[in-house]
């Protein structure tokens, strides 16, 4: 249920939806169509590339390069509008924002109202960290002290009973990779 | 008069789950064995009486009854049998159903195969796993009846959305909802443990099948969307990062955290207090899952604010989950005393820090879902949260998570040794840097493909050393091959699941990083005759032409693929149909394999400008892509060869206990007649 624009969509956007699925409207067109497409290669990979980080602005969650939906449409030839104008790429993205708003960027830019969204991730990595750390720190506090170290009597007795088993036990030594 | 039984019996049902999560409650409090075992019959109960709502329902679905509302909204006389079936959960009331149902199957299962369960601890969880079903009848009989009738009835159906109309998507949704639902049980076990003050390691070993179980089918689940994602909706993508899709996501992110500090849980004892949080985040994210697809508030804030009767009623619900199991938690957990130490560097210290990595990454997706809406309602204006966004968040951080997955299975328990992992794991390592160099020359060399070689190498590196671990369990070339048999016999089938799992991760990886690096698209007019290269070969277009289907028109074009020389490799027949109703385009790929690569056709419009014939067309030439369809289905087995451990096997403790308890069940005995 991904393509198609919102108000053909929504008969069957609730259906889609609760498949867990993407929704679909009734394609009329395909999404880039041949007619649109810009003769210079090089021009059209750049609108390409354009396009797929550029919202469709009826659609759900859709790049006009992916939407079927006129207004899709339209905004492609846009950008190849501009394109061919001799645009950078940056200055169709921002001939685009001030036509439609952030609203038309599939990645937030990064600004106040966007800082919480782009620090979260670093902040809730730095938040798990600590957790861990704090769970280490207080593990150290509560485990029961070391026992005293053993004195020179027992370390000979130790290694006399670790030779013993060793060769009790021939080569074949526990498994350092072993889970239980 | 169908209809009107299984409505009934929702009824019915209702009163069944009130009981069952009252009851054995009261009973376990009391230490009153009787009222504890009313849970077991009562979720007899439960499952016969939804499965006669579910039958009543399947039935009038079966026989076009299109008196029930429900059916003529999504059915049609004309539809195959296997999607009228299906239809029965395509919908919103159908599939809350099938949610309750499967609800009811859990709980089922719970009785029948929880015989080694200590009984208050059984009681508890059946309870509270009664009261989450109580919770969701409730929603389904004042908001959602799936039973209304039309008076008069119509004469046919307006039928089921022909992209829903596919096998695989006929099976993707109870697989998905396994999944989701699964989760509760995790859920339901974690509050029962938290009321009953006490959870060791055999309360982790308790809860690992049905956490694994449920990990299993959600995994399939979202494998399965991404499948039909992936042929049907014919753009050669398999994953748009689309707020729906992140709704199983992220629950899955979060079980697959919850799946491995439940390890650690149970081999050490440790991190218990946070696997007990994990379960009641997961299952709180299966339900923010089905609110945010069930309330419409993806689509807009709007809306939801149109019609938010259901909406509000499942936030209620999720309200209610969130605020009591936390507030439980807050109160009981810090009772809980830690058992086993443990070094930063040690195998339960990589899956502490995968947890990490997980959790993060799982909150991360939750926010770029809910950042627009909370955007909105916070005045800050509309913004947009789009692949783009998760793409630079995600995939940071799961490549420490990735590497990290090659070396800590080398680590042992309590203090690993960092150093001598990275010694056992050198040739993974060599092997890594040739896998990475050679992706880097074979693919020209150039700067953009180098990030994609490096990509290459980690998911090489993970298939390595998840083999160099397998082959220094069994000790593979250093003791005789003979040795090394009996010990890859006697390794534990929960070593193999992981080993299975984490060389599905690998493939997964592989699948997706060399997708995105090499995948091609053209677009173009085509005449009959023509030929356009794709890929490494080229597709020849023979025309097309019309041809009926069941309940549709379609035009079927007529590809061959052939090679350099020009001999044909296959014929491909993609489809643009027609459905008659509901009125709607579809497009059905033709997908050729080699079983890495796949050539991906599709047809379009015709083009009677271009000539006689012409029609738009499009190739995906899609390397790597069957990788993921491995990858998925070796995550899932491996799932499954772990449940299948002796350890893990539901039941076999019982039979294990009946042949060793004659002495508990003779205490048990003399114990009940003095209560009675």
């Amino acid at each position: 249920m991904r393509r198609g624009p919102l108000p053909s969509a929504r008969p069957w956007l609730a259906a889609a939806l609760m498949l867990g699925m993407l929704a679909f409207g009734a394609p009329a067109s395909w999404a880039v169509e041949p007619d649109e497409m810009l003769d210079d290669p090089a021009l059209e990979d750049r609108a390409r590339d354009i396009s797929a980080g550029l919202r469709c602005v009826v659609c759900q969650n859709e790049s006009i390069d992916e939407s079927n939906a006129e207004m899709a449409r339209d905004m492609r030839i846009l950008v190849r509008d501009r394109l061919l104008a001799g645009d950078s790429n940056a200055d169709v993205k921002q001939y685009l924002v001030d036509r439609y708003g952030d609203f038309v960027l599939l990645k937030p830019p990064f600004k106040p109202s966007t800082w919480l969204l782009w620090f979260s991730p670093v902040l809730i990595l730095a938040g798990g960290g600590a957790a861990a750390w704090a769970f280490y720190r207080r593990r150290d506090a509560e485990a029961p002290a070391a026992p005293a170290p053993l004195s020179d009597e027992e370390q000979t007795r130790l290694r006399a009973l670790l030779t013993e088993a060793e060769g009790a036990a021939g080569t074949d030594r526990a498994d350092p990779g072993g889970r239980a | 008069m169908i209809p009107e039984i299984g409505h009934f019996a929702l009824v019915l049902a209702l009163g069944v789950a009130v009981v069952q999560a009252v009851v054995p409650m009261i009973g376990a409090q009391r230490g009153n064995l009787a009222w504890m075992e009313v849970a077991r019959p009562a979720s007899v109960a439960l499952v016969l009486c939804i499965g006669v709502a579910f039958a009543a329902l399947t039935h009038s679905y079966v026989v076009s009854d299109f008196s029930v509302t429900n059916v003529f909204m999504n059915s049609h006389t004309d539809k195959p049998m296997l999607y009228k079936i299906s239809g029965v959960w395509g919908n919103h009331e159908g599939s809350l159903l099938l949610w309750i149902l499967i609800l009811a199957v859990f709980s089922l299962a719970v009785s029948v195969f929880g015989g080694n369960l200590p009984p208050a601890l059984r009681a508890r969880a059946l309870a509270v796993q009664a009261m989450i079903t109580t919770g969701f009848l409730l929603f389904i009989l004042f908001t959602s009846n799936p039973f209304a009738r039309l008076d008069p009835a119509p004469f046919d159906g307006r039928g089921l959305n022909p992209l829903l109309q596919d096998p695989g998507l006929a099976f993707h949704p109870p697989m998905l909802y396994l999944g989701y639902v699964g989760f509760s049980m995790a859920f339901s076990f974690a509050i029962a443990a938290l009321i009953e003050g006490r959870v060791d390691a055999a309360w982790a070993r308790w809860v690992r099948p049905w956490t694994l179980i449920a990990w299993v089918f959600l995994t399939f689940g979202i494998a399965l969307g991404s499948w039909w994602a992936y042929y049907e909706l014919g753009w050669g993508g398999y994953w748009y990062w689309d707020p729906v899709e992140n709704a199983s996501f992220i629950p899955w992110l979060a079980g697959t955290a919850l799946l491995h500090s439940a390890i650690v849980a149970e081999k050490r004892d440790t991190l218990k207090s946070w696997t007990i949080l994990l379960a009641i985040i997961t299952f709180s994210l299966s339900l923010l899952g089905t609110f945010l697809v069930r309330s419409g508030v993806i689509t807009s804030v709007h809306a939801f604010a149109t019609d938010p009767t259901r909406g509000v009623f499942i936030l209620l619900l999720l309200a209610i989950t969130v605020v009591g199991s936390f507030s439980l938690y807050a109160w009981r957990a810090p009772q809980m005393k830690g058992g086993g130490v443990f070094a930063p560097v040690s195998r339960e210290g990589t899956l502490l820090l995968n947890n990490v990595l997980l959790s993060t990454a799982s909150a991360t997706v939750l926010l770029g879902t809910l950042y627009p809406l909370f955007a909105d309602a916070l005045q800050l204006g509309k913004v947009s949260v789009g692949p783009p966004f998760f793409n630079s968040v995600f995939v940071p951080l799961m490549i420490p998570m990735l590497i990290l997955m090659g070396v800590g299975p080398m680590l042992a328990w309590k203090r690993g040794d960092a150093l001598g992992a990275v010694r056992r794991l050198w040739t993974a390592l060599v092997a890594t840097a040739a896998v990475v160099l050679g992706t880097w020359v074979l693919a020209g060399g150039s700067v953009v493909n180098a990030g994609a070689a490096l990509g290459m190498g980690v998911g090489a590196w993970l298939l390595l050393a998840t083999m160099v671990e397998w082959a220094e369990r069994v000790r593979l070339f250093r003791v005789p091959p003979r040795d090394s048999l009996r010990r890859a016999t006697n390794l534990p089938r929960s070593a193999y699941g992981m080993t299975v799992a984490h060389v599905g991760t690998a493939l997964l990886v592989m699948g997706v990083v060399g997708n995105t690096a090499w995948k091609s698209e053209t677009v173009q007019v085509m005449r009959p005759g023509e030929t356009i290269p794709i890929g490494p070969r080229a597709l020849v277009f023979e025309g097309a032409e019309r041809m009926p289907g069941p309940n549709y028109d379609a035009i079927r074009g007529r590809l061959r693929l052939i090679d350099g020389d020009g001999h044909t490799i296959a014929i491909m027949s993609p489809e643009k149909r027609q459905y008659t109703s509901p009125p709607m385009a579809t497009t059905e790929a033709a997908i050729h394999t080699t079983g890495v690569h796949d050539y991906y056709a599709v047809i379009g419009d015709p083009s009677p400008g271009d000539g006689a014939g012409a029609f738009v067309t499009r190739f995906y030439y899609e390397p790597f892509v069957p990788l993921l369809w491995y990858g998925a289905l070796l995550m899932g087995l491996g799932g499954l060869v772990s449940l299948s451990d002796r350890r893990h096997r539901v039941g076999v403790p019982r039979r294990a206990r009946a042949a060793q308890g004659a002495s508990s069940t003779a205490a048990a005995t003399t114990e009940a007649p003095a209560r009675a």
